[in-house]
């Protein structure tokens, strides 16, 4: 059975039709990666999926459960999807070590020094160990993009979703992210992600989607539809992001 | 990094700046005692000058007024202090009952925001008459009918409302980022406001807050129409005695010396700008 399953989902604002008649399966340890030109819907579909935006149409279930019931507990849904942003939004007020410790200790009670231990063993695996007592400003955006992951991480969640997040990044900052994500590919996370790195696309993708005015157009493992794409639309785009992209 | 020594184009810049500050200081002082001496020469050789040295800047009269207003003014000060207390708990209270969302609080949100209009718009000086002088008429028992207690009420009903507004304007400016974030790591409504907004919220209004404890401060002289004998009202009752004035510049002179490391206290807080990140970047 699929993860996470997207049928028929429309999102609107005002006269702008961002998502129409959206359908997705996500399979448990398979990362789908979104591509499509900036207001294709992408960002909007995943802040949809953490409940972040209300659908207008259509049906989200995360392992069997419609989350997109207005009965379900919408923060217990989301403690269970972790989330990273394109530009981070760590807490600016709190220390490293507190913007991970925060969910844990005050949503899933874990006790405090248990919350800490896991949070610093967290630090360690994205690379972070000493930056513990630093604010998020005094990190460069690769440092902050990775307390960001380690953050949504330490809640344990059952699928990640991933917001460009190595757009704000500097193409020397952009790998140490990327291998992050490639670490935890392995171990078999469900990810959700959307990106402009083809190349980061064409390595960890299962299968690869191109959405097109609110529709997945085309659907499949990356060495079908970045390198061999059927529709029109596709090949016009990624031949406009080789031409930009370097990588 | 240890090895380097400054060239001699550096060192003559280094030279030049420091001619400049020099000669900027000097500047400085001379335009400074040029005015000052200007503006002596001016007010002293008006027809009325010493009429109005004598009535208002009598220095021995000051020293003889000066123990019975500063007296005054530890009453302005124990009134301020606990005003100061009841202002940030009853304005933090409005404010977030005005940013409540769900059609349960509704009522909370009207009345925060109709509360806010009316005693932002009401002149002080009439709710510390209406309060100070109108509810004592009442002769309801149980009530305390000293005037400084009514005069404290009338200042913190309505700075209240003004200081709703500025913790309404830092919840408000918190970007909805940092919401989302919090949210999405599940935390509810309440305790993303609680260790999320709120903390960056206060932060981010502590100089226009300090402003209005500046503000406070001197307005708390205003209770002096109730008859208590705050520092304003000593100084009246010195006037009272021969008609010279200087008591009232006295107890300006206290009051100024009262704000002023209050003042630099909030110019030292906009600097720093609310400590780490929270305010933004240093620019």
């Amino acid at each position: 059975m699929s993860l996470l399953s997207l049928r028929g989902i429309r999102k609107v604002y005002g006269d702008n039709v961002v998502l129409n008649d959206f359908g997705l399966d996500v399979e448990p340890g398979e990362c789908v990666v979104l591509i499509g030109a900036s207001g294709s819907g992408k960002s909007t579909l995943l802040r949809c999926v953490n409940l972040l935006e209300v659908v207008d149409d259509g049906v989200i279930e995360l392992d069997g459960v419609d989350i997109t019931d207005p009965r379900v507990d919408a923060d217990r849904i989301r403690s269970r999807i972790g989330i990273v942003f394109q530009s981070y939004n760590l807490f600016p007020h709190l220390s490293v070590l507190d913007n991970i410790t925060l969910a844990p200790i005050r949503v899933h009670r874990v006790p405090r020094d248990v919350a800490r231990a896991r949070a610093v063993e967290m630090l360690e695996r994205v690379g972070l160990g000493d930056k513990a007592s630093a604010k998020p400003d005094e990190l460069s955006g690769g440092q902050q993009q990775r307390a960001a992951i380690a953050r949504a991480m330490v809640n344990s969640p059952q699928l990640m979703l991933l917001d460009e997040v190595t757009s704000a990044l500097d193409p020397e900052l952009v790998g140490e992210v990327l291998d992050l994500l490639r670490e935890l590919k392995s171990e078999g996370m469900t990810m959700l992600v959307c990106t402009h790195e083809m190349a980061f696309a064409r390595e960890v993708a299962d299968r690869v989607c191109f959405l097109h005015q609110g529709r997945p157009l085309e659907v499949g493992p990356p060495a079908q539809v970045l390198d061999d794409p059927q529709e029109p639309r596709t090949r016009e785009f990624l031949r406009r992001v080789s031409g930009t992209t370097g990588r | 990094m240890t090895d380097w020594q400054p060239s001699p184009l550096q060192l003559e810049r280094i030279a030049y700046r420091r001619r400049r500050a020099r000669r900027s200081t000097l500047i400085a002082v001379v335009s400074s005692v040029v005015l000052l001496a200007l503006v002596a020469v001016g007010i002293g050789s008006t027809p009325g000058w010493p009429r109005v040295r004598s009535t208002f800047f009598d220095v021995h009269r000051g020293w003889q007024a000066l123990p019975v207003v500063a007296q005054g003014l530890w009453l302005n000060v124990r009134v301020m202090l606990i005003c100061a207390v009841l202002i940030v708990i009853f304005g933090m209270t409005l404010a977030i009952m005005r940013t409540l969302r769900g059609p349960i609080f509704f009522p909370l949100r009207v009345f925060a925001a109709a509360y806010t209009d009316v005693f932002r718009g009401l002149p002080l000086l009439l709710v510390i008459f209406l309060l100070g002088f109108g509810v004592p008429a009442l002769q309801l028992r149980g009530l305390p009918n000293q005037a400084v207690i009514w005069g404290g009420a009338a200042l913190v009903l309505t700075y209240s409302s003004y200081v709703a507004e500025v913790f309404r304007a830092g919840i408000e400016s918190v970007h909805p980022s940092q919401r989302a974030a919090a949210r999405s790591l599940g935390l509810n409504y309440r305790q993303t406001l609680r260790f999320v907004v709120l903390p960056q919220a206060v932060r981010r209004v502590l100089p226009p807050l300090l402003n209005d404890f500046v503000s406070l401060q001197k307005d708390s002289g205003l209770i002096a129409v109730l008859g208590v004998i705050d520092a304003i009202r000593a100084a009246q009752l010195e006037t009272a005695e021969d008609f010279n004035f200087t008591p009232y510049v006295v107890a300006g002179l206290l009051f100024v010396a009262l704000t002023i490391p209050l003042t630099r206290l909030t110019d030292y807080v906009a600097r720093r700008q609310g400590w780490y990140g929270a305010g933004g970047g240093p620019v």
